[in-house]
Parts: C-alpha cells; structure tokens; sequence
C-alpha cells in the first residue's frame, strides 16, 4: 500500500480507536474538568498573571495524560502487527497528527472550562487561543517522541514526567511569556513575532527528529 | 609509564592555567576584585561540559548508525564527566556568587533564594536534570541493546532540545549573570587581553581532563563488559 495511504487509514485507526474506547477520552475530559474545579474552588477568579501560568501548567499535565497513553496502549503484539504492516515514519507521523487533533480538542475544553469557571481576564481572547493552540501543537510533538521511548522502558508513566519535564520547560517558559501578548502587555515590535518563529522552529525540529530518530525504536 | 601527547598537553595547561591564573596580572574591578581569576576555573567548566555533552552526543549517533556496544559505553561515560563538570561548575558558580552577588546584611538564605531565580543557573540545572533523567531512563531498561539504544535516541533528541534551553531561554529573560549580549564568555571583547592568554589555554587543559577521566572510565568499563563484547565478534 502507499504510504500516504497507510497514513491516513493510521490516523483513522487512532480515531476510531480512541471513539469505540470511549473510557479513555472521556477520562481526560473529567480530568480537566476535576483540576479546573479545584482551582476555581481554592482561588476563585484568578488574577492575569496566576491565570496564564495556571493554564500552561494544565496545558502540560493534560498533554501528558492524553499524549502518554497513546505508546503505552499499544499490546506488545499489536506492536508487532504494525511492524509487519506499516514503517516507522509513517506510523509515527500518524502517531503526531493523532496525538495533535486530540491535544487541540483538549485545549479548547480546557479553555472554555477555565474562561467559564476561572474568567477571562485576556484582553484579546482570540490571540490567546491562537498562542494555545500553538503551544498545544508543540507540547503534543514533544510529548508523542517521549512517549515513544518511555514505552520501551518501566514504570513507564513516571518516566514521561521526569524526561520530559526538562525538556519541555524552555518551550513553556516562552510560550507563557508570549501569551503575555493577550494580555494587554507591550512587547517591543516584532518580538512576539520571532517567539512564534521560534516556536514554530522547534516543532518543525521536533518532528524531523522524530522522523530520524523513531525507526531506531521501532525494531525490537 | 606513557602518556599520550595530549594528556601531557592538558598537564601543562592545566599548571599555567593554576599558576598563572592566580599569578599573572588581571585588570581591577572593585566589583569583583581578585574573585576575576575564577573565570579560569568557573567557565572552564561549563566550556567542558558542553564539549564532553557534545562528544557524548556524537557517540550516541555511531551508537545507532552501527549497534557497537563500545560506542554506548563511551557516550555513557562522556555524558557522566559531563555531568560531573557541571556540578563543578555550580560549584565554583557558588563561590563566586557569594562573593559578587550575596549581600551581606541580608542573612544568608534570602541571598540563597535570589541567586537560585536567575535565569541563567535555572538554564544550566535543566541541562543537568536532562542528564539525570538519561541516567534514571539508563537504569529504569533491562534489556542491553535495549538500554542502548533508547538511551542514544533519548541522548540525541534532549541534546537538541537541550540548546533553546541554554542559549535562547536566558536570553529572553533579565538576569544578573555576565553575558547578556551574545554568547557568554565566546564574544571576544568581554574578556581582557591580559586573561584571555590564560582564559583559552586553561579552557582547553579543563575539556582535556575531562576527557582524560572519561577515557579511564570508558577502560574500566570495557575491561568490565570483557566477555559480553568479545561474544559479539
């Protein structure tokens, strides 16, 4: 079968897969809404700055729940059936286009829930959405190719957040630092610009390391 | 005994980088006073811990480009020293804040809390956590080729990952740390003439212990993994 077409019935895999178990995904969805319930009720509305860093923070362990699933799932002989069927880049590529339709899904709940429960204190709502939905594209690429390797090893959960913590936390760091953008803060020209740029880069990057790395991980 | 040219080199290097580095004049800072002369050993360390990161990195690759277990053990023990330089680095980072940026009429632990929120040491401890979770992902795999193998993958893609978080991130944020501009300590105006003549040499001496050391641990390892290397032959 072509490539392309391996893809795309991946990806269609992953989709029905993921809306016949539909335990899994509704299982995150109750996990946004839990941790949004409890910040509304420890903190009531949130001030600019405690609402932007609280929503990366759960941006990120959202983005673990959903994204560590998708190696971890997989059966060892399932594994194996893919390995007969597909090759690594394709199979990993429909691993990230995945991971990215559910993570930008999570994100939309989870903003909703948080301008719902938490306010809106953005001044221009659609930046922020745009800045998220980057950041959540980024955050899902990151987290797919550490999901990948922490699935060869044990207590495999665990380990996501400890190789990955490091590694994400420049990604965040600038991603909460251009969301300021939404929030009425005054860059100098252009700034916020280059972090899009740069982000964009590193995604880009982020995907190309995958395509190279993954077929290393991929025989076993 | 013989030792190999370039271990003689960093001999040599190393006692001009201690005995000039602390003999040979320096220009005056009242800002920094006679501590300027921890540039020799402070920056070294980091130069040698990218260096050693980065031979790491490139035995990691011909790890995966030929299955040579040889190589994994090599990039395991480049990326240890590593790590071991940057601990000294923090180290000697320490003294130097004490005396620069510690402010002796607060007590000491809120000089502590400040220090730890620059940026620029919350960008080298991520460098350090990374290794650290390439230890733990090391010990947390049973199998041999295994370990290898998702260690080298881990060790390449953290290594990219590794420079926003080094070079880009300190730059977007206000930090007290020298070298805001550009690179720190590569910009050859930020150092005087008079240290640059020790600054470079002692940077080398520094990078070529480090490899000395490594070199050593990668033997013992060697001599240890004896029977399962010359099975695979």
């Amino acid at each position: 079968m072509h490539p392309y077409k391996q893809y795309k019935a991946l990806v269609k895999k992953e989709i029905l897969l993921e809306l016949r178990q539909q335990h899994a995904l509704y299982g995150i969805m109750l996990y946004i809404a839990s941790t949004i319930f409890v910040l509304y009720l420890t903190l009531g509305d949130a001030e600019a700055e405690t609402w932007n860093a609280l929503f990366w923070v759960t941006q990120l362990f959202i983005c673990i729940n959903a994204v560590a699933k998708s190696f971890l799932q997989e059966a060892k002989g399932r594994m194996l059936y893919h390995f007969s069927i597909t090759g690594p880049t394709t199979f990993i590529l429909a691993k990230i286009t995945y991971n990215i339709v559910l993570m930008i899904l999570m994100n939309l709940i989870n903003l909703l829930l948080y301008t719902a429960f938490l306010g809106n204190p953005t001044s221009s709502y659609i930046t922020f959405m745009g800045i998220s939905l980057l950041g959540s594209v980024g955050l899902s690429l990151v987290f797919t190719m550490l999901a990948a390797i922490a699935s060869k090893a044990m207590q495999q959960a665990s380990l996501m957040a400890i190789l990955g913590f490091p590694i994400i936390i420049p990604q965040l760091l600038l991603l909460v630092r251009l969301s300021k953008t939404a929030f009425s803060e005054i860059f100098k020209g252009g700034v916020p610009m280059q972090m899009v740029m740069l982000l964009s880069a590193l995604d880009i990057s982020v995907v190309l390391l995958a395509v190279i790395l993954y077929p290393f991980l991929w025989k076993d | 005994m013989r030792l190999a040219w370039w271990k003689i080199a960093s001999i040599i290097l190393l006692l001009y980088a201690v005995v000039g580095g602390l003999l040979m004049p320096v220009p005056a800072l009242s800002q920094l006073g006679e501590t300027i002369r921890n540039l020799y050993f402070h920056v070294c360390m980091w130069f040698a811990m990218m260096i050693l990161f980065t031979v790491s990195i490139v035995h990691s690759i011909k790890y995966l480009r030929n299955s040579d277990f040889r190589h994994d053990i090599k990039a395991r023990s480049y990326a240890e020293v590593g790590t071991f330089m940057g601990i000294l680095g923090y180290i000697t980072g320490g003294i130097w804040a004490s005396f620069t940026w510690a402010d002796p009429n607060n007590p000491a632990y809120a000089s502590f809390g400040s220090i730890m929120r620059e940026p620029k040491l919350i960008g080298a401890a991520m460098a350090l956590l990374i290794y650290g979770a390439y230890f733990i992902l090391r010990s947390s795999i049973k199998d041999m080729d295994q370990r290898a193998r998702v260690s080298a993958v881990y060790n390449v893609f953290a290594y990219t990952m590794l420079f926003p978080s080094i070079w880009i991130i300190p730059r977007l944020l206000p930090s007290l740390h020298p070298g805001q501009e550009g690179n720190p300590a590569l910009n050859f105006n930020d150092i005087d003439a008079r240290m640059r003549i020790v600054f470079y040499p002692a940077v080398l001496g520094w990078t070529l212990l480090g490899a000395w050391i490594a070199t050593i641990k990668i033997r013992i390892e060697l001599i240890r993994e004896k029977n399962i290397l010359s099975n695979e032959k």
